[in-house]
This record gives C-alpha cells, sequence and structure tokens, in this order.
C-alpha cells in the first residue's frame, strides 16, 4: 500500500516544508515500507482480581474460599470447560474463539512485596526486586536503531504524567490528548521552541525538544480528522480514549513502536462484586473496540495486560479481596495464538496456595513480556531489557 | 533518566562541600522553598530582616500577622467550616436526589437536608423510571426564560456581557434559571458572578460538589495569600504523606474536617499527635478501610443474611509502609497483620450520631499480638493501636523516613545522606518534633549549599502558585486555577494512591505537563484565566527587566536571546508569558 508514503509526503512533510522536515520523517517517506510492529502495554493499576477476571469455575476450592463473591459457573463465559471470563468480559469471547486472544493464568512477579507502590514500580521497571533500575522496561525494548534520526514518538504512554514503564535513554513522550497537544498561541510556540532549545537545563532541554517534536507530529495527525474504522466502538473513559489515541498514532504512520497506558481503580478491598463488573466491562469493550479499530492493522500490533499482584484466594470480611500473588494476563494481535489459557494451573487447595493466602506465581511476566519483545518486536537483546532475568521461559504464545 | 542520575550524583558529591550561597542567593533560596513563590516586595523584607530571622519566624506562624485579604476569601467558603454531619446534611449527593426526584426514596427527615433537596428536586420533572445517572429535565426548559441572545451571551459573551444577563433576570427567576442551564453554561456562568451567587447556583444544582470546590478554592487562596507560607508549604506536605482520596464515597464529606482538624493543627508539632490524630480520623478511618475491621474473635450477628465480617490489613499495612517506617523499615507481612488486630473496634460513628472517631471495643481483636518485637499482651482495648502508634513514632526507621521526606520536599530530589542523619538524629532526641526536624533541616549547610539552588522542579500547584503571586495576580474565583493544576497533572485532593503526589522532579517534567505549563503560562498572561486578573501594564519594560520581576534573579542568557528573538518579529506573545513558561521559571 502506498498511502502511507502518500501521506506522508502530503501532509507530513508539508506540514515543515520539505526542505526544514525532520531528516526521519523524510526518510521514512522513502525508506522501503517495513511497517513497525508495535507494543501496547495496559497496566491495571490497583491489583485486579485475577481469579475473578478468568474464573477457573472447574476448580472447586474456588467456591468454598469465595462464599459471596466468587463468580458462579453458570455465570462465567465458558472458555474450555475449566476456566471462564467474566460475565463483563463477554465481548472479549469472540477474540477468544476465533483464536485472536490468548490468556495467561497464575502469572506475575516473584517478588514477595504486596505493596502496590513498590510491586508496580517493580513491573514497570522490569527488574522484581531491585529498586535502583531507573528506566523501564518498555523503552529498553525498543529495538536499537543504527539511524541517528529517529521519530520522536517511538515510545509514547497516554496519560498527564510519563509512565515509568516508558522511561528511559530513548525518547519518551507523554501525550493526554492528541487534540490539545500543542502550544495554543501560535506566537508563543516558536519562541518557547527556540527557548528549550538553548537552554543549559539539560532536564527541561531533554524534555523540550521531545515535547516539540511531537507537537509537530501530532500537528500533521490532526490534520485529518479521525473515525475509528470497522464500527469499532470505543467506550467513554480514559481507557477508551488511550486506545483510540493509540489506534490513530499506529495509523499515521509516524514511528511509533511502544505504546503504554493504564487504567486504576482495581484495588478492591470491600465490596468487590458490583465495582469489578463495571470496570471490567468498560476494560472488555475498551479492548474490543482497539482490536477491531485497527482490523487488518492488528497483525503489526501486539496488546498485552498485567497488574502489579493479584488478590487473595480466600474473601476477606468486607466482600472483598487483598493484595495476593499471582494474577492473570491478556494478550492479542501480531502472531499471537489466541483461544488458549497458558501457564500451569497451581490450583487453589490449602496447600497449592502461596504463603497459604494466595494463587502461586508459575509463569513470570517477564516470560510473556520477553516473547512479545523478541518474536513481536524482533529485539532479540533480551538480558538487555529484563537485567537479571537469565532463564526466560517462553509459553509459547507466538510461533516460531 | 541519565540525566537525573548525573544531577544527583552531583549533589552527592557536592553536598556536604558544595560552596554556600551568598547572602542573596540565601535570600530568594529561602522564598523559592519556604514559600510557595516570592511576591514583589519579598525579597527586599526578608533581605531586611535577614534570612536566618526570617526562617525562624516562618517556623512560628503563630508569630506572624496574617493576611486581612485571606479571611475575606475564605469567608463564603463555609463547607470548609462545616461538621462532618452539617456538610452531608447540606450538601446532599447526586443519587439520592435522583432518587427522591424519581420517586423511589422519600424526602430525607433532616429538616436541612430536606429543605438542601427540596430546592433541587421540586424544580426538575419527576420521571418515576429515571435511571440513577440519567439526567433530569428541568421543569421550565431554558429557552421559556431567557432570550437566545442572552443564552449565546453567556456562553461566548464577556465577562460584563454575562453579568448583564444576570442582572437583568428577576429575582423569583433566577432560581428557575440556575436549574434550566446545561452544566456546562452554567460554568460559564460561573466566573462572571459573585462568590454568593456562585454558591448559589451551585447549592441549586449540584451541591455535592459545592466540596470539593470549596477545598480546592480554599487551598489556592491559602497559598496565594496566606503570610504563614510554611505552615501552608506544611499542610501540603502532610495532608500528601498521609494522602486521603476525595472521590472515594464518603470521604467526600469527610476530607474538609481532616485537613481542618487532624492535619493543619500538627503540622509543627509532635509526630506523634499527627500521626495520632489521622489514625482516628473519620476520613483515614474510611480511605483506607479501617472502619468496617473487626477482629476474627468478634461476635458476629446471629442474622443469616448479614455477610461475615474480618479483618481488613489495608490501613495496617499503609499505617507503616507510607506513614512511617516506608516500604524498608523493617517490618514483615506478620507484622502487618498483628497492626491490623490491633487497630480492630477503630471506626466511625453513624453520620447521623456524629460520624466520628468511635472505638467499638465489641469488635476489638483481644488476642495476644506482636507487633516488631513487641509483645502486645491480651486483653486490651483501644490502647493496644495506641501502643502500635507509640512503637512506630519512636521508631529510628520512622525518623530516617520521615526526615528524608521532609528533605526530598525542601532540599534537593536526592537529598544528602549527612543532612537526613542530622535531621533523623533531631527528630529522635526531640520526640520526633517536627519544628525542631525543620529547624535542623533549613538552617543546614547543606540547604544553603550552591548544589541545591534551584534544583528543584515546581510542581504544579507550585508553578501556578508562584506565577500568581509573581505577577501579583488578582485572583477572585479560584476555581479555574484548580482545573489549571490538574491539566499539569496534580488534580488537587485526587490523587487515587494512598502513596500521594511525588516529590521527584522527574514526575513532573514530561511533554504533556510542560506543554501545559507553557499554555498556562500564556493564559495567565493574557488574562484569559477566567477568575484571574493580571495587570499587563505592570510588565511593559525590557525583557531582561520583566525576568527580574518574575524570578527575582536575572534569566539565564540562553532565555532571553530567545525572547528577544521574538519581540523583533511582528505580533508576539506577552513578554511576561513567555517568562512563566520558561525553563528558568520551572525551577525553584
Amino acid at each position: 500500500m502506498s498511502t502511507r508514503r502518500v501521506f506522508l509526503k502530503s501532509s507530513g512533510l508539508a506540514m515543515f516544508g520539505v526542505g526544514a522536515a525532520p531528516l526521519w520523517l523524510a526518510r521514512a517517506a522513502d525508506a522501503p515500507s517495513a511497517r513497525k510492529k508495535v507494543l501496547v502495554a495496559v497496566f491495571q493499576r490497583g491489583a485486579v482480581d485475577g481469579l475473578n477476571v478468568v474464573v477457573p469455575f472447574g476448580e472447586k476450592s474456588y467456591y468454598a474460599l469465595r462464599p459471596t463473591i466468587a463468580i458462579p459457573a453458570e455465570s462465567a463465559v465458558d472458555l474450555d470447560g475449566f476456566f471462564g471470563l467474566h460475565p463483563s468480559l463477554a465481548p472479549l469471547k469472540p477474540m477468544f474463539d476465533s483464536n485472536k486472544l490468548a490468556i495467561v493464568h497464575a502469572v506475575g512477579s516473584p517478588d514477595p512485596t504486596r505493596s502496590h507502590f513498590d510491586a508496580q514500580d517493580y513491573m514497570e521497571s522490569g527488574t522484581p526486586g531491585r529498586k535502583a533500575t531507573t528506566d523501564g522496561w518498555l523503552n529498553r525494548a525498543l529495538p536499537a536503531l543504527g539511524d541517528a534520526h529517529k521519530s520522536p514518538v517511538r515510545a509514547v504512554s497516554l496519560g498527564p504524567s510519563l509512565s515509568r514503564a516508558v522511561r528511559g535513554h530513548n525518547d519518551a513522550v507523554a501525550i493526554n490528548n492528541l487534540n490539545e497537544f500543542k502550544v495554543h498561541e501560535a506566537d508563543g510556540a516558536a519562541t518557547f521552541e527556540s527557548m528549550y532549545a538553548s537552554t543549559l537545563d539539560t532536564m527541561l532541554k531533554g524534555t523540550g525538544r521531545e515535547t516539540f517534536d511531537a507537537v509537530k507530529l501530532m500537528q500533521s495527525i490532526q490534520a485529518q480528522p479521525y473515525t475509528p474504522a470497522n464500527g469499532a466502538k470505543y467506550p467513554g473513559g480514559r481507557l477508551g480514549q488511550s486506545l483510540m489515541q493509540i489506534a490513530r498514532l499506529i495509523k499515521a504512520d509516524v514511528g511509533l513502536e511502544v505504546a503504554f497506558t493504564d487504567v486504576g481503580g482495581w484495588d478492591t478491598h470491600v465490596n468487590e462484586v458490583g465495582q469489578l463488573a463495571n470496570l471490567l466491562g468498560n476494560f472488555g469493550q475498551s479492548l474490543a473496540a482497539f482490536h477491531q479499530d485497527l482490523g487488518d492493522r492488528i497483525e503489526d500490533v501486539a496488546v498485552v495486560t498485567m497488574s502489579e499482584f493479584g488478590r487473595t484466594a480466600k474473601e476477606n470480611g468486607n466482600r472483598g479481596t487483598d493484595h495476593g500473588h499471582a494474577n492473570v494476563m491478556f494478550a492479542f494481535g501480531g502472531a499471537i495464538r489466541g483461544g488458549k489459557v497458558y501457564g500451569e494451573w497451581p490450583g487453589l487447595a490449602p496447600e497449592q496456595l502461596y504463603e497459604n493466602r494466595d494463587l502461586a506465581l508459575t509463569t513470570d511476566f517477564r516470560d510473556v513480556l520477553g516473547e512479545l519483545v523478541v518474536k513481536h518486536l524482533g529485539n532479540g537483546q533480551l538480558a538487555g531489557v529484563f537485567p537479571g532475568y537469565t532463564q526466560p521461559k517462553f509459553r509459547g504464545l507466538i510461533g516460531g | 533518566m541519565r540525566k537525573l542520575l548525573a544531577v544527583s550524583a552531583l549533589v552527592l558529591c557536592l553536598g556536604a562541600r558544595s560552596p554556600k550561597l551568598s547572602k542573596d542567593d540565601q535570600v530568594i533560596h529561602a522564598l523559592n522553598r519556604l514559600t510557595f513563590g516570592p511576591r514583589p516586595g519579598d525579597v527586599e523584607a526578608v533581605r531586611k530582616m535577614g534570612v536566618k530571622k526570617w526562617i525562624d519566624l516562618q517556623l512560628h506562624p503563630e508569630r506572624i500577622a496574617e493576611n486581612p485579604e485571606l479571611a475575606q476569601r475564605l469567608a463564603p467558603l463555609e463547607s470548609l467550616r462545616l461538621s462532618q454531619v452539617d456538610t452531608e446534611r447540606n450538601y446532599p449527593n447526586p443519587q439520592m436526589i435522583r432518587a427522591i426526584a424519581a420517586g423511589r426514596q422519600a424526602m430525607p427527615e433532616d429538616p436541612v437536608t430536606r429543605a438542601a433537596v427540596e430546592r433541587v428536586v421540586r424544580r426538575f420533572k419527576v420521571k418515576k423510571d429515571t435511571a440513577d445517572n440519567g439526567p433530569l429535565e428541568p421543569a421550565i426548559p431554558l429557552e421559556q426564560l431567557l432570550s437566545r441572545e442572552q443564552i449565546r451571551m453567556i456562553r461566548t459573551g464577556t465577562v460584563d456581557q454575562k453579568r448583564a444577563v444576570i442582572a437583568a433576570i428577576p429575582g423569583d427567576q433566577m432560581d428557575d434559571v440556575a436549574i434550566a442551564l446545561p452544566p456546562g453554561l452554567r460554568l460559564q456562568l460561573l466566573p462572571a458572578v459573585e462568590p454568593m451567587l456562585r454558591r448559589k447556583l451551585m447549592l441549586l444544582t449540584a451541591p455535592q460538589q459545592l466540596v470539593a470546590f470549596d477545598l480546592s478554592e480554599g487551598k489556592l487562596y491559602r497559598a496565594i495569600l496566606s503570610n504563614r507560607q510554611l505552615e501552608e508549604q506544611l499542610v501540603d506536605f502532610w495532608y500528601n504523606h498521609f494522602n486521603v482520596f476525595l472521590d472515594k464515597g464518603a470521604d467526600r464529606y469527610l476530607v474538609p474536617t481532616y485537613e481542618r482538624e487532624a492535619i493543619r493543627p500538627h503540622v509543627l508539632g509532635k509526630f506523634r499527635d499527627l500521626l495520632e490524630a489521622t489514625a482516628k480520623s473519620p476520613a483515614m478511618l474510611f480511605f483506607l478501610d479501617n472502619w468496617e475491621s473487626v477482629g476474627a474473635t468478634a461476635p458476629q450477628r446471629g442474622n443469616a443474611k448479614r455477610p461475615v465480617r474480618g479483618l481488613n490489613e489495608n490501613y495496617a499495612r499503609e499505617l507503616m509502609e507510607l506513614h512511617t517506617l516506608g516500604v524498608d523499615g523493617g517490618y514483615t507481612q506478620k507484622d502487618v497483620t498483628e497492626v491490623a488486630r490491633c487497630f480492630t473496634g477503630w471506626t466511625i460513628r453513624q453520620p447521623r450520631e456524629g460520624g466520628d472517631f468511635f472505638y467499638n471495643d465489641r469488635v476489638h481483636d483481644k488476642g495476644e499480638k506482636t507487633v516488631l518485637g513487641v509483645k502486645i499482651p491480651a486483653g486490651g482495648g483501644r490502647d493496644d493501636a495506641e501502643k502500635v502508634l507509640d512503637i512506630l513514632a519512636r521508631h529510628p526507621a520512622t525518623a530516617r523516613f520521615i526526615s528524608k521526606k521532609l528533605a526530598r520536599r525542601f532540599v534537593a530530589d536526592d537529598p544528602p545522606q549527612k543532612l537526613i542523619d542530622k535531621m533523623a538524629k533531631t527528630f529522635r532526641d526531640k520526640n520526633g518534633d517536627i519544628r525542631e526536624v525543620m529547624k535542623t533541616m533549613l538552617t543546614s549547610d547543606e540547604f544553603f549549599s550552591q548544589a541545591v539552588y534551584r534544583a528543584k522542579v515546581k510542581t504544579p500547584f507550585e508553578m501556578i502558585v508562584s506565577a500568581v503571586r509573581a505577577t501579583g495576580a488578582q485572583v477572585d474565583f479560584a476555581f479555574p486555577l484548580a482545573n489549571q493544576i490538574a491539566q499539569l497533572g496534580e488534580p488537587l485532593y485526587r490523587k487515587l494512591e494512598p502513596t500521594g503526589y511525588s516529590d521527584a522532579n522527574s514526575e513532573w517534567v514530561n511533554s504533556a505537563a510542560l506543554l501545559a505549563r507553557m499554555n498556562f503560562a500564556l493564559s495567565l498572561a493574557q488574562n484569559k484565566v477566567p477568575g484571574s486578573k493580571l495587570d499587563a501594564s505592570l510588565f511593559s519594560g525590557a525583557p531582561a527587566d520583566i525576568a527580574r520581576q518574575v524570578l527575582f534573579t536575572d534569566a539565564k542568557p540562553e532565555t532571553l536571546a530567545a525572547i528577544e528573538k521574538q519581540t523583533q518579529g511582528s505580533a508576539s506573545a506577552p513578554v511576561v508569558g513567555l517568562m512563566l513558561g520558561s525553563p528558568d521559571f520551572q525551577r525553584r
């Protein structure tokens, strides 16, 4: 398809005027069309209750442990006779049935911490147990590019602050809202740009440069109004909006390679049932819409979800659950082989629980992310992406 | 990231032997760190008094005469002064209003709540099956009350035009107009009307939001106007340290009391007192679920319908991880459970009974517990938790953790260990006297060292308030500033996680936030921020002079060069706006 090249030549370059366009954009327009692979990570902040998300209805202990908050077997959306989806995740069932959606259960971080703050930090830095890491796994996952002139939006996080996972030596941009992403006063924009380009304040200079490069890009994308394709309808709320912006960026072919967004509210210590149902409804619809919106493009785009840890197998005294250990991850897109629940199910009998309270871990989250980094993004330097993780064990989500 | 590391390494290396700031720089530094930014005249006043003396004065806010304008601005914000119960009575929540309007719920018995609900409900068309979050239709539509021209004026007119429309509405119709206005138009109107009418508009349509409004406005007015600046910095610091998320259920009613009674009185007092005040506050008990935590040995109600209640560890964990010892403070999962057991029974009375802290012995776990190696004998009551607070407040890890956090806020992102150790020693020697610890910090060589001068990036709250203070902008409606602060990444009272907002530079410096800062700077300079008025005529000199006016020091040559280049062009953004959005202004 030559549409991409045409687009760049007509709007992207036109935006700058041919002579003034940044080199990476000019070269991208001429380069042979090796479309960039994209990895999108969605972080459920607050420790989502994996046992009620992908329900082990075939496990007797599950019902004994959760007398009031378990999902009844007949309500769960059956996946394989043992596991079922929470009913609010029905929008994801067609993706599972058509072998697009893969699920990994009993997966997570081996670190024993049950502190939200620490566990999120470890999962975003990609180095559980190590506090000294300052950058994030998604930033390190970017394949090295020989070309010194790179797109300023290779790494993007959606939201008002730059998420830990995408921080690092590769430029990364925090985007709240594509439409608003500019200096509103045209007169001020040029002066600010020159101010930040020449300041000796290294940190602000770096951010300034990333910012203005990205602004120019967003302007060029804004020139075309956006309608989700294939009848996709994103639900209201932050996650839907963020995924839509990511879809838009992907389709604009501006060099996006990794994207990160998050959704909060999962910390259901009290009265879990209603809250979780609501949150999962929005979650499932958002992911399904993104899948639909991308259409054929999904072969270049992999999406993976994660959460800092799971929750206690047994419900607590307040019709909720407390902090636990292993959890569930979803993955779809690219060459991911869906239609299966991966990982070894450890069981929920008392002697099978971690520290007598939580779902035990049988897959390290880096096994899942690592496989996507190597086989989807094409970055074979896994030791650099997950330092200290010497024995990755891919689960075969992607063939080959 | 590498840049941050480099700066931190520099601070660590130079911290101990970094050259001391010149006397003039000390003044600016002290103002930058202890206040929300200097105002015109502050530098001279502090220089005259002497930095040491001024710092000492700020450490004793009771000796500082307060700005009379502050009391004036705070006066209309009545929800800030109400008790928890009265807050709930006067500002009913939207779900209740809808349920009553749709006939699903009876009018409340309490006369005050009833009046508040009636005000809203009788003006809506009652639809029997209105969903819980469906919009209610006004009894009289807006088109029957206002002309199309008037409606257009409200939407897009100038402040004066909006005022004219309001003035022309007959008194007895004002309430109906207020109800009929869709939320977007109502918001357009708020900046143009006086505080009392503003409140009326809110009370008639969205009473519960008034509490959030008042909290944000109150916080902003205090930061902008108070002479007791260090006290305000510390209220911000301690609220953030003992963070409560405003939008969690009942916390909407509980936060004003929390800030007023649990935080503010103790900010320079004894840490143990502050700790206990937060532990007993209904806001915290609710936010971290302790109000529902009951001992395993507690008698269960013999009712088949009522689910079995149990222990909730949420507060116990955060008490140690976030409030006292810190995540590396040496506690274990077992300690968390034991602490939770100690705190069973610490709960809240029903709102109609006052909504205050109350210790319920019947649900307390009376077994023996061991917390951080200390045995707490069986048969205890309310004092089990008090013993835990004693243990935690006295623990050396707490002294270190609190000292480090204070140093991060006031000195540098990566404070010199030597300074933290000094502060921790004061903490232990003086029984957690916060004023003493602050004094150790603010009189140290490390505080006045070159390495930390302008080393911290302003948080969104600091950036916006310091811009208002530096330019002398008059603020008569602070809420739009709160919206801007949220755009920059720090919605007030709305940090979801108990950790509170970060003090680290890197948290606030990213593309979206940086753009928002630049946009705010230009908006303020062009008087496009509703409710704030800047006198542009004060900033008509040469760029270098304007820079000195808002930075209280010279701008960097690179910054000036960029500005001078643009002013030679044709149209130009106001120089004061460019200065407020410059890299120079982002540091303190």
